[in-house]
């Protein structure tokens, strides 16, 4: 995490000079004539996937993912402005499974951004993640960079109202990853149309970041890396100068560009997944600018989970992934060839065995 | 020679005389429908896989292979039997699913036999199907 020593390197010099103004701590008061040049960061923790066996006990392979991001980020010297966890906070739902979450997300020492995740709406349609975390999309002001959170794993009214005998079978189809029972992720209509109406009030040249839980683009239906509106969420990011769309849901690195839109996938800290390139029978779009995580190794527990810190530099997103059982990863927006790139591996001259998947 | 032994043989002799007869099926003909029945055998076992794979009950903590390997992704049956490194020796692909079950699944090992391991393997090699064996490959 060499960018994050610099970062603290500015930090304590910054710190050193009292009273600059740049330098004071945020509040509501400052963002309304902050520098939209000031460098920030925040964390990202995503997919914690916990899971209840019975009573109160949940897997503990997923509990710890979760507790070691908890912990490692609020190691961050200087401290993150916010976090922002990405959603699957619980596997199925449950109201235990959302409460063991919510107490282990409370050790965290700056404010939370909550993304609702499949795992955490097909039970009660969201209903108790909203009373534990609030509203499912909104967005804010930070530091000159205009910050919006979509609830994008919504699907057709059919599915989710007229399919299923039960709640818990609903939640269950929606849960296996590869089950053909279940239902591409949309943002939806109405939501779109809030979008539309929050973006009208932002300048062009505002930086835009947009968290949702599915990547807004378009890699593999078959497990839903996939949004179905997709093109219809760009079109409304498209007038911006700088869009970067950070998202969750496929446990792995993922970074592409379309237009002006930079994006970036993040790591769960539950487990990871395959590319979708490793399941011989599918049609799969995995962005070619993509240089692939290593692949896991089963034998180390922790392996190919992680989470990130995220230094926005003018608006642009560097994600700084914080692999446990392996060496960290940067990837950046490159603004001499306007796309995210790794910092190490990008020239395929560069690449390791084990980022070769098959 | 016994009685008994000299019976059995007598038996043996009719029955290779029946064989012969016709009255057998011949070992190498078999028709449209016989191929089909044997694969939908096979799909049959391979549809108890999946349901296998993503049963929450085959371990004891909920956890289902599906959970990690979607469709099976990421198990590479066709390099099997193979130099498995963080055990030091060559071993099968039923040996990576014990070794599964018993980790993320905290469940037990099937025996090697058991006809829920050969469900587990019917499954991850039908979702492999068209892939190249590739023996030893890490």
């Amino acid at each position: 995490m060499s960018d994050h020593r610099i970062n603290r390197r500015d930090f304590l010099k910054c710190a050193g000079a009292l009273a600059a103004a740049s330098c004071l701590p945020v509040s509501t008061v400052e963002l309304a004539f902050a520098d939209p040049r000031e460098n920030f960061t925040f964390a990202y923790i995503s997919d914690a996937h916990l899971q209840l066996i019975s009573g109160t006990k949940f897997v503990r392979n997923w509990d710890r993912g979760l507790i070691r991001a908890v912990a490692e980020t609020n190691l961050l010297d200087p401290k993150p402005d916010f976090v922002v966890f990405g959603g699957d906070l619980a596997q199925l739902a449950l109201k235990e499974e959302l409460d063991h979450g919510a107490e282990m997300l409370s050790k965290l020492q700056v404010k939370v951004h909550h993304v609702m995740g499949e795992h955490d709406y097909y039970l009660d349609l969201g209903e108790y993640w909203s009373k534990l975390f609030g509203p499912q999309y909104y967005s804010w002001d930070h530091k000159g960079v205009h910050f919006v959170v979509l609830n994008s794993i919504l699907t057709y009214d059919d599915w989710t109202f007229n399919r299923w005998p039960t709640a818990k079978q609903r939640m269950l189809e929606m849960a296996g990853l590869d089950n053909p029972n279940g239902s591409p992720f949309m943002v939806g209509e109405k939501q779109r149309e809030w979008l539309r109406q929050d973006l009208s009030k932002v300048k062009k040249d505002t930086p835009l970041v947009v968290f949702s839980h599915s990547p807004i683009q378009k890699i593999y239906k078959g497990w839903n890396f996939w949004t179905e509106d997709a093109e219809e969420v760009q079109a409304l990011l498209k007038p911006f100068s700088d869009v970067t769309v950070i998202y969750g849901h496929v446990h792995q690195i993922q970074y592409n560009q379309i237009g002006n839109i930079s994006f970036h996938a993040v790591m769960a800290t539950a487990w990871p997944w395959p590319y979708p390139q490793t399941y011989a029978q599918a049609e799969q779009y995995l962005p070619k600018l993509t240089v692939p995580m290593n692949r896991a190794n089963p034998f180390f527990e922790r392996d190919a989970t992680g989470w990130q810190m995220i230094d926005i530099d003018s608006g642009r997103a560097a994600m700084n992934y914080n692999l446990y059982n392996n060496a960290r990863r940067t990837v950046a927006f490159n603004p001499k060839t306007r796309q995210p790139e790794d910092k190490v591996f990008q020239d395929p001259e560069r690449r390791i065995p084990p980022q070769t998947h098959f | 020679m016994s009685i008994k032994i000299a019976g059995a043989f007598v038996l043996a002799a009719v029955a290779v005389a029946v064989i012969w007869g016709g009255l057998a099926v011949r070992a190498e003909e078999f028709t449209k429908e016989d191929l089909e029945r044997w694969q939908n055998e096979y799909m049959s076992v391979v549809a108890k896989g999946r349901e296998l794979w993503t049963s929450p009950t085959l371990g004891t903590n909920g956890v289902a292979c599906a959970q990690c390997h979607p469709n099976a992704a990421n198990t590479h049956p066709e390099t099997y039997p193979k130099f498995q490194q963080q055990l030091g020796k060559v071993i099968a692909l039923r040996d990576m699913i014990n070794w599964c079950l018993r980790n993320p699944l905290e469940g037990a090992p099937l025996e090697l036999d058991d006809p829920n391991m050969i469900a587990l393997e019917a499954y991850i090699a039908y979702e492999r199907r068209g892939v190249e064996l590739a023996p030893g490959k890490h």
